[in-house]
């Protein structure tokens, strides 16, 4: 197997005395975008800016491309100039959106009028052409940030790093820039290291997603496995899990398991001793509420919990239930049936769920 | 009122018919001074950037230490400068006191505290991620310093007016250092001030007419250039 394009192994960082991170190994492949997420102040900038080569680590090592390298001197800067980064701040020169955009070039002392055909071709993949002359200072969020995205790609880079690209943006801007970038990353295919607290964001763009908790990198793999199968209760929470309860396995028939967890009995599937004792997680889409008598009370899930509503929370197009069937359960309904159910706090609920949708982290 | 009218016709006068006294004192004027402010933003750019953008011990009391010299007052300058470059002074030997070389000096070291203050002052109103973005565009050290001068061009400019507006005006120190020699320390200022005593006042007025155009036009051309682009 080929070396990794970036790798970073017994990496510590700590500022004032803190310890910001501790990763025993993290690896950037080649062609992939691994999304980093977490919670703010977990550590993810600062794995981008070691990795990136921008800061060095108070230990560890940066391998590029099985290399040991450093931020500093002349080698540092060689492969830093294969990378390119954009962050949340678009942080334009006071010079016109051609000058900005063609920034990277200029470093790299690529001759002006070989740097200007390139530059004018990624202004018109970003949809900026027409601002060419324009000065960066008067743009809008989302032209700057275009702007941006231009100046990185213009150097072709081998490694992007993009530090929460759209977190200062308006929802629209953010979903056409998302929609964009994708497309790019897809024609492109530059490694591409993406820290985003955004977890739609990180679905949508990552072929593998870190999760980085309190400084470690506390589940990595595919997108499907780590929102899927969240290594743990931190995890889970970040992924989008909502409902985790800590119970103990009591039964296993042929890998259907018996869950105790406080105030009821749930079934899961899974391989686990009984007599672990588990945290069972319930993301909120796969929990369905029904109406307690209501008439197409059969149906495959293998749990059925009654409740009173606690709380009922709308949230645009959807509605956020939150049950209390003995133990607190939170659902995810349309916003059309709730309003056919009527659901609303005080009401009495059924819920159910497939054994299937239990997730189980031995605790 | 007569005086200053009178003034003012002589000055405009000794202006239009181009008094070769008056010019040349105009010409060393600008000579000094230019030297003076040249030299110091040969200093205050790269210390004002130095203390801008490291932190290291004893970094406070240096920014203090510029901010008082930046309203150093030019007889105190003129002091030092004279003791130090006096016949007996450790800099004595050079035989520098009463020459033009001398008001270079003392207005070097009044001007330099300002451009470096204002330096610093310049490149702490950068946005400071600004230069994690040149380095991480590739940006080497020398690279990132010049981007970082160009982003702070506008300013760095108010620096230069500042130091040459400071010495061009200064008197108490050249006066000192320099001794006024006619033809050979005389500057603008000095001649107002020796002319003013003798009552020649029409010479006087003239001499600071000129002193105020040649400040307006440097610093006319200097906003210029920092205005230029400003427009759209």
């Amino acid at each position: 197997m080929t070396a990794p394009i970036l790798e970073g192994r017994e990496l510590r960082v700590s500022y004032g005395g803190q310890p910001t991170l501790d990763i025993p190994q993290v690896e950037v492949r080649e062609g992939e975008v691994l999304a980093v997420i977490g919670p703010n102040g977990a550590g993810k900038s600062t794995l981008l800016r070691v990795l990136g080569l921008l800061e060095a680590p108070a230990a560890g090592t940066v391998y590029y491309r099985g290399q040991p390298v450093l931020p500093s001197g002349r080698e540092g800067l060689a492969i830093r100039r294969r990378f390119a980064s954009v962050f949340q701040e678009p942080l334009l020169c006071d010079a016109t959106v051609r000058a900005n955009a063609g920034l990277g070039l200029w470093l790299r002392g690529t001759p002006a009028a070989e740097a200007a055909g390139g530059v004018q071709a990624w202004l018109e993949r970003l949809g900026i052409a027409h601002l060419g002359d324009r000065q960066a200072r008067t743009l809008s969020g989302g032209e700057a940030q275009r702007t941006s995205l231009a100046r990185a790609f213009a150097v072709r880079p081998e490694v992007l790093l993009l530090d929460e690209p759209f977190s200062a943006l308006d929802p629209p801007t953010r979903a056409e820039l998302l929609t964009l970038l994708q497309a790019l990353l897809r024609d492109e295919g530059c490694t591409t290291l993406f820290v985003t607290h955004d977890r739609e964001e990180a679905l949508r763009l990552g072929d593998r997603i870190a999760v980085v908790a309190e400084g470690g990198v506390a589940q990595i793999g595919p997108p499907g496995e780590v929102f899927g199968r969240p290594a743990s209760a931190a995890v889970a929470r970040f992924v989008g899990v909502e409902t985790i309860l800590p119970g103990r396995v009591l039964t296993d028939r042929d890998g259907l398991l018996t869950v105790q967890v406080e105030g009821a009995e749930i079934q899961a599937v899974g391989s686990l001793a009984v007599g672990t004792e588990v945290l069972a997680c319930l993301r909120p889409e796969d929990l369905t509420l029904k109406r307690p008598w209501g008439e197409n009370h059969k149906d495959s899930a293998r749990n059925h919990l009654m409740g009173l509503v606690a709380d009922v929370i709308p949230l645009g197009a959807q509605v956020r239930v939150e049950l209390d069937c003995g133990v607190r359960l939170i659902s995810l309904v349309t916003k059309q049936s709730a309003e056919e159910m009527e659901v609303r706090p005080g009401a009495v609920m059924g819920v159910t769920f497939k054994a299937t949708a239990v997730h189980l982290i031995p605790r | 009122m007569g005086l200053i009218w009178q003034g003012l016709i002589e000055a405009v006068r000794l202006l239009l018919s181009g008094d070769p006294g008056v010019l040349a004192i105009t010409w060393l004027s600008i000579k000094i001074s230019g030297i003076a402010t040249a030299l110091s933003l040969v200093l205050g750019i790269p210390a004002g950037m130095a203390l801008a953008l490291t932190r290291f011990p004893g970094r406070g009391f240096l920014v203090a230490v510029v901010n008082t010299g930046m309203g150093l007052p030019p007889v105190v300058v003129g002091l030092f400068v004279s003791i130090f470059l006096w016949r007996s002074g450790p800099f004595g030997i050079w035989e520098l006191l009463y020459t033009p070389i001398a008001i270079v000096i003392a207005q070097f070291v009044i001007a330099a505290p300002i451009v470096t203050g204002l330096t610093i002052a310049a490149m702490q109103q950068l946005n400071p991620r600004l230069r994690l973005q040149f380095i991480a565009l590739g940006a080497s050290r020398w690279q990132m310093l010049l981007l970082l001068m160009r982003e702070a061009r506008l300013p760095l400019l108010a620096a230069v007016m500042a130091g040459f507006g400071g010495v061009i005006s200064e008197v108490g120190a050249s006066m000192m250092v320099g001794g006024n020699l006619l033809g050979h320390t005389r500057v603008l200022t000095t001649a107002t001030v020796l002319e003013t005593g003798k009552g020649n006042f029409e010479v006087a007025i003239a001499l600071s007419v000129i002193l105020l155009a040649l400040t307006f036009s440097v610093n006319y051309l200097l906003t210029w250039i920092q205005q230029r682009g400003r427009a759209s």
